[in-house]
């Protein structure tokens, strides 16, 4: 009994969290062709936002493509099929790792950042600070965070990809001996702009917004203590993660 | 003194928080031009009453209205319109942390007016000489100490000339000099911009040296009202107990609780 009890309880928060997500997503799209009109505050989340995951971005986009071109040229060419490495590597970036992957290290760096941020503007009475100068925080501080990560995560999940893609490359011909030619060549053929590739930027759109919302409610829900922000930032990333792979399922059942 | 000389107006207002009942039915007269101060213990809504009267809470019951306005029946942008005459002097100040100190003054006037840059900064810099502190205008709030901290945040709750303006415990945690220098600032800023001001605060001396009328709060009610040669000349017990700073009395030292013999040696002891 305990244990359905704690079932219910756990799922009755959950809708309660959905419809508070649910609520705060649509006080944000109320408010963000107001918060069009300043174009500077988004434009400098998007470059705060960005640069702040950048660094991480790249580095594990490298890795991430090394690693699968190590992998995949290993099992390939015990069947004689290294010429399909180039484009089994790109569609794996390009379909799903790349957004995934981007959106998760993205909710670890720049979804607690923001956050804490958030959650901290609140704990010092910032936020209240501005409701005080009648300058509604909602549209000064959270709308143009959640568009700054909503533009970035695209833009960051093209450099994974871009970077990763090099990865497999460098140790694909550089270190394996493959031919340059036999990893370029057959990606023109095998990988479809709209199918594969805006596929895998339409992920990484609903995930940027996704990452941001989170971010962006959990931080200006957080209680205003110190235990209040550490909280809001670890759901964070928890939250933000699981969202991401359980959207990652949903996008992917619908555009196969 | 005649009616529209009140700004501020509170009649029977009731809050409460969860089962606590933080006000059970204050009047309140806040003057045009005076300096008046809400005192009472540490846990009596002093804050609260200031985030009542603007707008951040609403009341249970009874009406606040700001010139003539009821705050509680105002909508969003009448709310707004309203604040945009009133400054408010947080407890750390809440400054914004990724402004420098210029811009943090320079905030609202750029929130809300078109003004050309060079108008703005002269603007900003007289409200920073006013208090003193021109020189830390290139500074982050992080470089700041809490004095300086709280002086420019004054700095920026006057630099839209607001009417009214509201101290939330303006001296806690601050050194006799900082102290001194904000209580010169809170007299002479009401004198000479012509403000009604607001100070919430448990500082005796302080209080004493800068209200014109002074409100006793306890226990959800006003327990007395005057200036503050009135209240040190009064003869209740309580206002005495608060103005004196006397350890025991009215409101006693102990929080309730049992015997200290049962719960020491009786049922009431502990595993």
């Amino acid at each position: 009994m305990t244990l359905l009890n704690d079932l219910r309880k756990g799922f009755a928060e959950f809708l309660a969290t959905f419809g508070a997500v649910s609520i705060f997503l649509l006080r944000i799209l109320a408010d963000t062709p107001r918060a069009l009109l300043r174009p500077g505050l988004i434009f400098r989340q998007v470059h705060v936002v960005g640069a702040n995951s950048l660094v991480l971005i790249m580095m594990a986009g490298l890795f991430v493509g090394m690693v699968l071109g190590l992998q995949f040229y290993n099992t390939m060419s015990k069947f004689g099929a290294e010429q399909s490495l180039g484009p089994v590597v790109v569609l794996a970036l390009v379909r799903e790792l790349g957004p995934v992957v981007t959106a998760l290290l993205f909710a670890g760096r720049a979804g607690t950042a923001l956050a804490s941020e958030i959650g901290l503007m609140k704990a010092t009475e910032q936020l209240a600070g501005m409701e005080m100068m009648a300058v509604d925080p909602m549209r000064y501080v959270v709308v143009p965070r959640f568009l700054g990560a909503f533009i970035a995560m695209p833009l960051l999940t093209a450099i994974f990809n871009a970077i990763a893609i090099l990865g497999a490359w460098a140790v694909a011909v550089q270190m394996m001996g493959m031919d340059g030619g036999q990893f370029w060549a057959p990606m023109p053929d095998n990988v479809d702009v709209y199918d594969d590739v805006l596929g895998g930027v339409m992920k990484s759109v609903f995930f940027g917004a996704a990452a941001g919302l989170l971010a962006v409610f959990e931080g200006y829900r957080a209680y205003p203590t110190a235990e209040g922000v550490s909280r809001a930032t670890t759901r964070t990333v928890v939250v933000t993660a699981m969202s991401v792979l359980v959207l990652d399922y949903m996008l992917t059942a619908i555009l196969i | 003194m005649a009616d529209n000389d009140v700004l501020i107006e509170i009649r029977g207002l009731k809050y409460s928080r969860g089962s606590t009942v933080i006000f059970d039915g204050i009047d309140v007269d806040i003057r045009k031009g005076e300096v008046t101060a809400f005192m009472g213990p540490s846990g009596t809504g002093k804050t609260t009453l200031l985030r009542l009267i603007t707008g951040q809470l609403r009341p249970d019951a009874g009406t606040i209205r700001v010139s003539g306005e009821e705050v509680a029946g105002l909508d969003r942008n009448a709310l707004y319109d309203l604040r945009k005459r009133m400054g408010f002097l947080f407890q750390n100040g809440a400054l914004l942390t990724d402004l420098s100190v210029f811009e943090n003054v320079a905030f609202p006037l750029r929130e809300h007016t078109r003004l050309p840059d060079p108008l703005i900064r002269d603007m900003v810099m007289m409200k920073l000489q006013a208090v003193g502190l021109r020189g830390t205008a290139s500074m982050t709030p992080a470089e700041l100490s809490g004095g300086m901290a709280r002086r420019i945040a004054l700095a920026r709750a006057i630099v839209m000339d607001p009417e009214m303006i509201f101290y939330d415990e303006p001296f806690v945690g601050l050194d006799p000099i900082s102290m001194g220098q904000i209580v010169r600032l809170i007299k002479r800023l009401n004198e000479a911009l012509g403000l009604t001001s607001v100070v919430v605060s448990h500082d005796v001396a302080e209080i004493s040296e800068v209200s014109d009328c002074i409100y006793l709060l306890a226990g959800g009610r006003v327990v007395a009202r005057g200036s503050p040669q009135q209240l040190r000349e009064s003869d209740s017990e309580w206002v005495r107990q608060f103005m004196e700073g006397l350890a025991d009395g009215p409101v006693p030292f102990h929080y309730p609780a049992p015997e200290i013999r049962d719960d020491l040696l009786g049922e009431g002891k502990r595993a």
